[in-house]
């Protein structure tokens, strides 16, 4: 027993130790974007707002925001929408070939995303399609739909059919059915999917680089500022500002998905 | 949907087997795009690299992962969680970067030399920590950790208790336990883990860029600037199917392998 807890100890200690690693490139972004000075080096020199004024003034930046925002919004309800439909069937219906379709789905995710973003900017071009935010976000779509299917599937399965069944006997479309039966027991599943898509689009780079037209999503324009040394402190605030936001975020959404599930459970508790 | 994903790569491999004339409409087969790709050593070699890189990356972030989602899912009662979430709450963060980052913690005014420095264990910076391959390794390991946490975390919470118990009860200690319990029954997540990490780093191009230097070169680049700067995408689309050809099958390699493995240890 003592071994026991001997190893459970020095588990712990390099699990903190590996958290370490982890956290320590994350946290040197808002670190140093309160440095007083251009270079990111030690010893650090006094505390400064002024990149953080610098990056609220950039409006390159702003409209590069405002662009990923254009394409990650529709992407995450477009790919959870596909994603939600693509789940039901395969769960719900013994279908012809659902493993090859399963597979077919997850193909975006065995190729390399520079593969896969050739191949589309090569079928853009033939198909005679203008690159714009529209093809990065078709591009987006097509490696969000297979995480958002694996979440959904994952919170479907197991899913008692009977009660859609009980449903449709007293009387509900299947419409209503879907709506009032199916959606609330996937939401919590719904909710991640949007969220990690969202998330997915909004930080694509690779895809992104290749497919647009003149317009920059986030991704590109903190790409092209990275070449600039003098630029260098406000994309730290930037990148800062970026991590509290998808911190809040992730952290609601956790809760969020907690309290679906307790509320799922003392529903199916009650009924 | 289906169509939508295929006619892509179709096009991409019709692509590869036209020559670039320079000529809108023009399209002349031929299979010069292949022979260059074949017979100029340096995309060989540079998809050679990107294939040890990768697999060491693979490798690397596998073992660092393991032994915490092994805490997490053996060690720690209640809030498993709360651990998942602190672990994968940096993912969530632009990967630009976070692979940046690291550039700014390697670098040779970076945060390990001027701390260094400044605390007076050396006298002048180190330059061989940054732009070479273990700074492409340990910046991948860093970047894709999420993907390998996840999976070995989950196929480790799967496995059943009691029959860890029933190997202690058996005599085994700890460590044979693991090495004969454990261990394979959480290779499905480990694998998993491999080829998640594997598959999209050999078509990295930005962490190469950032941090690998010239030895650290990957194929994305190669193909990169076939795109653009060559402006030769006839060329392009070959180095892309030779790679895709070549990840596919030590994809297919490494599984035969791992059944290989299984049926003989099953035989033992």
């Amino acid at each position: 027993m003592t071994r026991r807890t001997g190893t459970g100890t020095w588990l712990r200690h390099y699990t903190i130790v590996y958290l370490v690693f982890i956290y320590l490139p994350v946290v040197l972004l808002p670190v140093f974007s309160f440095n007083d000075a251009i270079y990111v080096a030690f010893p650090m020199k006094g505390f400064t707002l002024r990149w953080w004024e610098e990056m609220v003034q950039q409006t390159g930046m702003l409209h590069a925001l405002g662009n990923s925002f254009t394409v990650a919004v529709p992407v995450c309800l477009v790919s959870t929408t596909l994603g939600m439909c693509a789940a039901k069937a395969l769960t719900s219906y013994k279908l012809m070939g659902a493993r090859v379709l399963t597979g077919l789905f997850a193909l975006p995710l065995v190729i390399p995303f520079i593969i896969l973003g050739i191949a589309l900017l090569i079928a853009f071009n033939s198909y005679g399609l203008e690159l714009s935010l529209w093809t990065v976000g078709i591009g987006h779509v097509l490696i969000c739909v297979p995480f958002s299917l694996f979440v959904l599937m994952s919170r479907l399965e197991g899913f008692d059919r009977s009660l859609e069944e009980a449903s449709l006997d007293l009387g509900e479309t299947p419409w209503m059915t879907f709506w009032r039966v199916t959606f609330p027991v996937a939401l919590p599943g719904v909710v991640a999917s949007l969220l990690l898509t969202f998330t997915i689009s909004f930080d694509e780079f690779l895809l992104a680089f290749f497919l647009t037209g003149n317009e920059s999503t986030l991704p590109l324009y903190i790409w092209s500022q990275l070449r600039f040394p003098a630029k260098l402190p406000a994309v730290l605030a930037l990148g800062s500002a970026i991590l509290v936001v998808t911190f809040v975020l992730v952290t609601l959404a956790e809760r969020l998905r907690r309290q679906g599930e307790f509320r799922s459970d003392t529903a199916a508790g009650g009924s | 949907m289906v169509m939508a994903l295929i006619s892509p790569f179709v096009l991409l491999i019709g692509i590869s087997f036209t020559l670039e004339t320079g000529a809108q409409d023009e399209w002349v087969l031929s299979l010069a795009n292949y022979q260059a790709v074949f017979e100029k050593p340096q995309y060989l070699r540079v998809l050679g690299r990107s294939l040890v890189i990768s697999s060491l990356v693979a490798l690397t972030t596998v073992l660092l992962a393991y032994p915490a989602a092994y805490f997490i899912a053996f060690h720690v009662r209640g809030n498993k969680m709360m651990w998942l979430i602190l672990i994968t709450l940096p993912f969530w963060t632009s990967y630009l970067l976070r692979v940046f980052s690291w550039k700014l913690i390697l670098g040779y005014n970076g945060v390990i030399n001027s701390a260094l420095l400044w605390l007076g264990l050396i006298d002048q910076p180190l330059d061989f920590i940054l732009y070479n391959t273990n700074a492409v390794v340990v910046t991948l390991a860093h970047a894709w950790a999420a993907f390998a946490i996840l999976p070995i975390f989950v196929s480790l919470q799967k496995i059943d208790r009691t029959l860890i118990e029933a190997a202690h009860d058996l005599g085994e200690n700890s460590i044979a336990a693991f090495i004969r319990v454990t261990l394979p029954l959480s290779m499905p997540g480990v694998i998993a883990a491999l080829l998640l990490v594997f598959i999209p780093t050999v078509g990295d191009y930005v962490t190469p860029k950032m941090v690998g230097g010239p030895n650290g070169l990957m194929i994305g680049s190669l193909i990169q600037v076939a795109f653009g700067r060559l402006d030769n995408w006839p060329l392009g689309a070959a180095i892309s199917v030779v790679s895709m050809i070549t990840v596919t099958g030590t994809v297919c390699a490494f599984l035969f392998g791992i059944d290989r493995l299984k049926k003989l240890v099953a035989r033992a």
